[in-house]
């Protein structure tokens, strides 16, 4: 009876097994398939960077789903493969970036950089010619008959002109042509006008219009001949430069731009390796180290002061209201902590309309009583100290409640211990208390000292970095923090987007950040918490 | 205990000493209490002030009324119930999928042993120190050359914003529930797996249940760091019908700001309202959540 229940029991779930295993396979296949189509796609287009990381990704998830060593990787696949995609990845490439000339006049690969320069015709001396006769329409747009040597006959429409075919047979009675005269000359076209000869060579604009499609492109060179244009600049693969057809100037490659021994260069140039040079920038471009040496200070000052006066004032308030006791404790805890409660852009928006400078209700009230009133947003002094009041707001909540918690650790019996030994109020707290919430929140005031560090809504949304720091090369202002201002430089440049630059910063942001994060975590003891866990 | 009683010399009963310093704290409250609150009672009544400009502003309004709210309802240049739609809609699909992802992965990590695992518990904390932001450039790339094979998973969609949002599931959250997880004796899948319940069937229906404290911490906090975020969704979202409610109620207080401050008023108080009573039902869970390390990003 009873093993006969147990075969059966073992039975059902070797089917069970068995089940699970082919919708797995499956599954594994279908999600296989459709990435490996998408990076197909990927690399058809040419974005390979992309397309590597999803290839890492297809062979990681199809191991870990097949290979039994890796089943607890199972459980995580997903999440590690989003990981690995929108957060390693990212920071993979910011640092190559940072060591390109990435931005304006260098945003294309070098292939569609080279297609581009070689998309630039001229119109020679020499070449083949045409015997030629325009025709004009009501509204200005014109069409081009040519004959070359042989006697072919072609008609041609302006090369901007919006249709399928700019190149089209000479037929009677096809696109609107009328008959033909000797030469092959269509007397009349529908909707256009035959210019004479001397209507023809005064039109001013016919010179100047290209005519036919980018394999054939033909331009006006005199009164009785049309030509094809050619190419301008002529590549050569194995050395790698550019010449001038008409100048004979030689262009080499010089860090994704290609330049002329005299200095002249081509457009587009393209994204190319140039070293060190960003971080060279960084510390020794006069017009770029001034404001960097600002900005930086600042966000140094900014972080540091933000986390000492948030947790000053948080700390001053649960030591007030610790006791137990208090009445009211409940109520004032949840009317405090309301700071913390609203999405912080909400406030930050809120903010900037109380400080507003001419009728923000602060300066209105301030004017009216002390007939003073300070400038937020205009005086780099009181801007920074603007930005300090409103994150003091923002930010002192979270201490007090994170206090408040590690206040209650400390054993009483130690205060006790204390006081038998004579110690009295300040002294019992600089001594006993403030060492002691130390080592608790300590690991907290780094994170905050990071998190404010890069505080990038605060500044950007309250005040756009403001004031302008005058004489910066670029958008700088004297609240910018190093992550505002990165931004600016990436995506908000007036002067131009600079993304290798953008990311040199952002790489030397990366490496502040990790050091503060180690420090952080040896304060933390997670990282022994982890191998010492069972 | 009350460093302030000390200071008062004269000999007095330990009642009165208390009275005088419970009057003292009460009246540094009122100060704090007023700064704290300043700014929540100036939108209320901004939001309720018919004339709607920032120079006629005062905290009690003249002939108060909803014509704000009014305002918002059907106004085309700012859809504003739109943009509040999409940030629900965008929040709650990456909430979920961030605690079903985060949960799995910590159960991996709270019951199996396997090499690199604390190498890479190790490496994801370390990961999601750095601000997304710092590699904005490498994102906004990704979905555009992702937009250019699969268009709704490009740039300018919810799709991509909700993918981008992804890559920090894995972040604190996994330690604070991986913590959690640890704290649940193993002896349960233990006699469990004797019984022949597989891992997913344990995790599933003896886990999970157990779970549900850490889960509405982590769910809250990750609603509300979804629900704020600003800067990736502005660099990433174009269009204005696909706002989220923070990139829209910026883009309502740009330009002409003193003029549209009652209807930013009305919005504002509208989007704050849900997350404030989140908070303020649940502080005990959250502030319990908060001390074990997380920042509010």
């Amino acid at each position: 009876m009873d093993s006969s229940r147990e075969r059966l029991s073992k039975t059902a779930k070797k089917v069970h097994f068995e089940l699970s295993a082919i919708l797995r396979f499956a599954l594994l296949a279908v999600a296989d398939i459709g990435l490996i189509w998408f990076i197909t796609q990927l690399m058809i287009n040419g974005f390979f960077e992309v397309a590597v990381v999803l290839i890492i990704i297809v062979i990681f998830n199809t191991y870990v789903f097949l290979a039994p060593k890796a089943y607890p990787l199972r459980w995580m696949a997903v999440g590690l493969s989003a990981l690995l995609l929108f957060a390693i990845f990212p920071i993979i490439y910011t640092s190559y970036v940072a060591f390109t000339n990435y931005g304006d006049g260098h945003l294309l690969t070098k292939v569609q950089a080279l297609d581009q320069i070689q998309r630039e015709l001229y119109l020679p001396e020499e070449g083949r010619a045409f015997e030629w006769i325009a025709y004009r329409s009501e509204d200005g747009e014109y069409l081009l008959w040519i004959k070359d040597a042989a006697g072919n006959t072609n008609l041609a429409r302006q090369t901007d002109a919006d249709e399928e075919d700019h190149i089209l047979e000479v037929i009677p009675g096809e696109n609107g042509i009328g008959e033909l005269d000797e030469a092959g000359a269509p007397v009349a076209i529908e909707g256009f006008t035959r210019l004479n000869r001397i209507l023809a060579t005064t039109d001013t604009n016919l010179t100047r219009i290209k005519f036919g499609d980018p394999e054939k492109t033909i331009q006006v060179r005199s009164p009785s001949e049309a030509a094809e244009l050619l190419p301008r600049y002529l590549y050569n693969e194995d050395e790698d430069t550019f010449t001038d057809q008409v100048t004979g100037i030689v262009y080499f490659e010089r860090q994704g731009t290609y330049t002329s021994q005299q200095g002249r260069t081509l457009t587009p140039g393209f994204r190319a390796g140039v070293g060190f040079e960003n971080f060279e920038n960084f510390l020794t471009n006069p017009a770029l180290r001034g404001p960097l040496a600002i900005i930086l200070t600042w966000n140094f000052a900014f972080a540091f002061l933000s986390v000492f006066l948030t947790f000053a004032l948080g700390l001053a308030i649960s030591i007030l209201y610790g006791d137990p006791n208090f009445p009211g404790k409940k109520i004032l805890r949840s009317l405090l902590i309301i700071p913390y409660t609203i999405p912080s852009l909400i406030t930050i928006l809120i903010w900037r309309g109380i400080l507003n400078e001419n009728i923000g209700i602060v300066n209105t009230v301030l004017r009216d009583l002390i007939n003073f009133s300070p400038n937020w947003t205009t005086n780099q002094w009181w801007a920074k100290a603007a930005v300090l009041i409103v994150n003091l707001w923002l930010g002192y909540p979270y201490f007090m409640l994170v206090t408040s918690g590690a206040l209650q650790s400390i054993p009483s019996d130690i205060y006790e211990a204390a006081e038998v030994d004579g110690a009295r109020g300040w002294n019992k707290f600089w001594n006993i208390t403030l060492p002691l919430l130390l080592v608790a929140v300590g690991p907290l005031l780094i994170a905050s000292f990071i998190y404010n560090f890069n505080n990038f809504n605060l500044i950007y949304v309250f005040i756009q970095g403001g004031p302008p720091i005058p004489g910066a090369s670029t958008r700088a202002g004297y609240t910018d923090i190093l992550i505002s201002y990165v931004y600016n430089l990436a995506f908000e440049g007036g002067r131009g987007v600079n993304y290798g630059f953008a990311s040199a910063i952002s790489i030397v942001i990366f490496i502040f950040i990790a050091l503060m994060a180690l420090a952080q975590f040896k304060f933390t003891n997670m990282w022994e918490e982890v191998s010492e866990n069972v | 205990m009350s460093e302030l009683t000390k200071k008062t010399k004269k000999p007095r009963s330990m009642t009165q000493q208390r009275r005088l310093g419970i009057i003292i704290r009460w009246v540094i409250a009122v100060f704090l209490i007023f700064f704290s609150v300043f700014p929540l009672l100036w939108i209320i009544s901004a939001s309720l002030n018919p004339t709607g400009t920032l120079a006629t502003a005062r905290l009690i309004p003249q002939n108060p009324g909803f014509k704000n709210f009014q305002d918002l309802v059907g106004n085309p240049t700012f859809p504003f119930f739109r943009w509040f739609w999409n940030s629900v809609k965008i929040t709650t699909i990456t909430t979920i999928l961030t605690l079903s992802l985060t949960t799995m992965a910590a159960y991996a990590f709270s019951r199996f042993r396997f090499a690199g695992r604390t190498t890479m518990l190790k490496a994801i904390l370390l990961i999601q120190v750095f601000p997304n932001l710092l590699s904005i450039v490498a994102l906004f790339l990704i979905l555009t050359q992702f937009g250019n094979i699969i268009p709704s998973l490009g740039l300018n969609t919810h799709l991509g914003l909700i993918i981008v949002y992804l890559g920090g599931a894995m972040g604190m959250n996994i330690w604070l529930m991986k913590g959690y997880m640890d704290t649940i004796p193993r002896d349960i899948d233990e006699s469990a797996h004797v019984d022949g319940a597989s891992d997913w069937q344990i995790f599933w229906r003896l886990i999970l249940p157990l779970l549900r404290p850490i889960l509405v911490v982590i769910g809250i906090l990750s609603f509300i760091g979804t629900y704020g975020d600003f800067i990736v969704a502005r660099t990433l979202l174009k269009t204005t019908e696909l706002y989220t409610i923070m990139v829209g109620l910026q883009i309502y207080t740009s330009g002409m700001f003193s003029q549209k401050w009652g209807i930013f008023a009305a919005g504002a108080l509208i989007s704050a309202l849900p997350i404030m009573v989140i908070y303020l039902v649940l502080q005990d869970q959250i502030v319990g959540g908060l001390t074990q390390g997380a920042v509010k990003g």
